[in-house]
């Protein structure tokens, strides 16, 4: 390590490795810092990703790719099954060799990764992030830089020292347990979600396929709700019924976040981006593709652009903000509606609306359909209905 | 006073992400609160995905 980069990013999942390569390949010298002595270890995720969305933004690579799904089928508290007909078909990714990967494609354009280092504080000079303190192998580093990206995760503390409110109230935060289960056997080209309160109160269970005999299976409910009881106690009682033989392989906490769209997310010599800046889909919780889109297409160009004009305020920076707004902004509005409407659905509503949908002809079984139908049986959700499918902000 | 039980602890992020005075240090399998600055206010504690939390006294 030197003790000056252009850019150093804190974090090495998709959102830092990503913006990491983009602006390297724009000319700044970066260094991406992860505090893990392993990248892309835990997987603590269902590895779960469109193909159109994947596609965009990297072409993928057999090796990233563990299954491929072909449907999806949502489960109601009674058991009847909705399979939904779903023109964008997924992969259920290896995601330690997708992450790995992301920061070795860093390497290549000439990033410095480190690992094993925390990031613990920020410099500041003239009102304007100038670089980090860092804990690497038992020594204190001072590095500067002329912009730090905090691309920290859901436990991310970058925006926070740099004065952004960036913690998250227990109602956006999805509280999850996620295990690796094998011996069962299962139809590996189905993604499962399961909706109940019973089950996942404010969230969902999933059981994402490897293959026949393997599948991440987990689930993530809303923060108001695991004092109660656990995430790892329902997800524990839940494969305890349904799968009895289960052999559990891993087992992994984890947070995403679930909230409003953040509008600040820079401020001078500072950029958020990944589930630091609360990009995840509110409603699935999916937040790998979002956090390489923002880094890839925007947030890695823009730190570079900054560098070379020599102007990293605040300003100069929500170009990437205002971007990311135009791109992703109205959906992740439209999504956080939606799911403010689908968690207060209770288990009867669900019951009569997968009733209602597994009547209807296969290819009017869509995720549309479905919400649209549980959401008109509860007058109470009129407005958020009208707000939620026509749009209106 | 929060205790942390080091046996559950998957050192996950969830508990630092609601944390509103931003008290909670997490090393790659390590985590400290400073108890002095924290205002008890159960957060934390309410999210944690496996119950690693507990106030204490
Ligand atoms: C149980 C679970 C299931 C999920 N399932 C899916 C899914 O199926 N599909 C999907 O698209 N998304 C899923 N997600 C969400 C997805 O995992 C995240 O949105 C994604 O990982 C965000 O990427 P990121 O780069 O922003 O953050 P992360 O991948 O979390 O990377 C942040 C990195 O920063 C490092 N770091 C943090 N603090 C510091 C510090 N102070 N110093 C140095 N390094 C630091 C961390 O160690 C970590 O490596 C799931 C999440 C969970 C918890
Ligand atoms: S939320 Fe629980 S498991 Fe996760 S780091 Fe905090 S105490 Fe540990
Ligand atoms: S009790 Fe509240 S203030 Fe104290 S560590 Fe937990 S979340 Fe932070």
């Amino acid at each position: 390590m030197k003790d000056y980069y252009d850019i150093i990013i804190v974090g090495a999942g998709p959102a830092g490795s990503t913006a990491a390569r983009i602006a390297a390949q724009h000319g700044a010298k970066v260094l991406l810092l992860e505090k893990d002595r392993e990248i892309g270890v835990p997987v603590r995720c269902g590895e779960a990703v469109g193909e159109k969305g994947l596609k965009r933004v990297l072409e993928p690579r057999p090796e990233w790719i563990a299954n491929r799904i072909e449907a999806v089928r949502l489960i109601a508290p009674d058991g009847t099954v909705v399979k939904v007909h779903h023109e964008d078909i997924g992969f259920i990714l290896d995601r330690k060799r997708f992450d790995y990967d992301l920061a070795m494609m860093a390497a290549q354009q000439g990033v410095k990764v480190v690992t094993k280092a925390y990031v613990y504080g920020l410099l500041k000079e003239n009102d304007s992030i100038a670089g980090v303190k860092v804990l690497h192998l038992g020594k204190h580093f001072q590095i500067k830089a002329k912009i730090v990206i905090g691309a920290d995760g859901v436990e991310s503390r970058v925006g926070r020292w740099a004065g952004l409110k960036t913690n998250l109230g227990l109602k956006d935060i999805e509280t999850c347990v996620q295990m690796t289960v094998s011996n069962i056997k299962l139809e590996r080209s189905y993604c499962d979600f399961y909706f109940s309160a019973k089950l996942a109160p404010g969230g969902y269970l999933w059981v994402f396929p490897k293959n026949e005999h393997l599948a991440n299976i987990g689930l993530g409910i809303s923060g108001e709700f695991a004092a109660q009881k656990s995430p790892l106690e329902y997800l524990t009682e839940f494969i305890e019924q349904k799968f009895p033989e289960a052999a559990i392989l891993t087992t992994v906490a984890g947070g995403v976040p679930c909230a409003q769209f953040m509008e600040k997310v820079v401020a001078n010599g500072l950029m958020l981006i990944g589930d630091a800046a609360h990009q995840a889909n509110p409603m699935t919780g999916g937040g790998i593709i979002q956090s390489i889109i923002a880094s890839d297409e925007i947030a890695g160009r823009v730190a570079a652009e900054a560098i070379q004009k020599n102007d990293v305020s605040e300003s100069a920076l929500a170009a990437y903000a205002k971007e990311w707004d135009k791109v992703n902004g109205n959906s992740h509005r439209r999504s956080y509606r939606l799911k403010e409407a689908v968690y207060k659905l209770t288990d009867d509503d669900l019951n009569r609306t997968a009733a209602t949908i597994s009547k209807k002809a296969p290819d009017k079984q869509t995720i549309i359909n479905i919400f649209k139908t549980a959401l008109i049986q509860h007058p109470k959700l009129v407005p958020d209905i009208i707000k939620v499918f026509l749009g209106s902000d | 006073m929060i205790v942390i039980k080091n046996d559950l602890c998957d050192f996950c992020g969830t508990c630092v992400s609601v944390c509103p005075v931003d008290v909670i240090e997490l090393y790659e399998a390590r985590l400290v609160i400073d108890h002095e600055k924290c205002t008890e206010c159960l957060k934390c504690v309410k999210v944690c995905p496996v119950r690693a939390l507990e106030i204490q006294g």
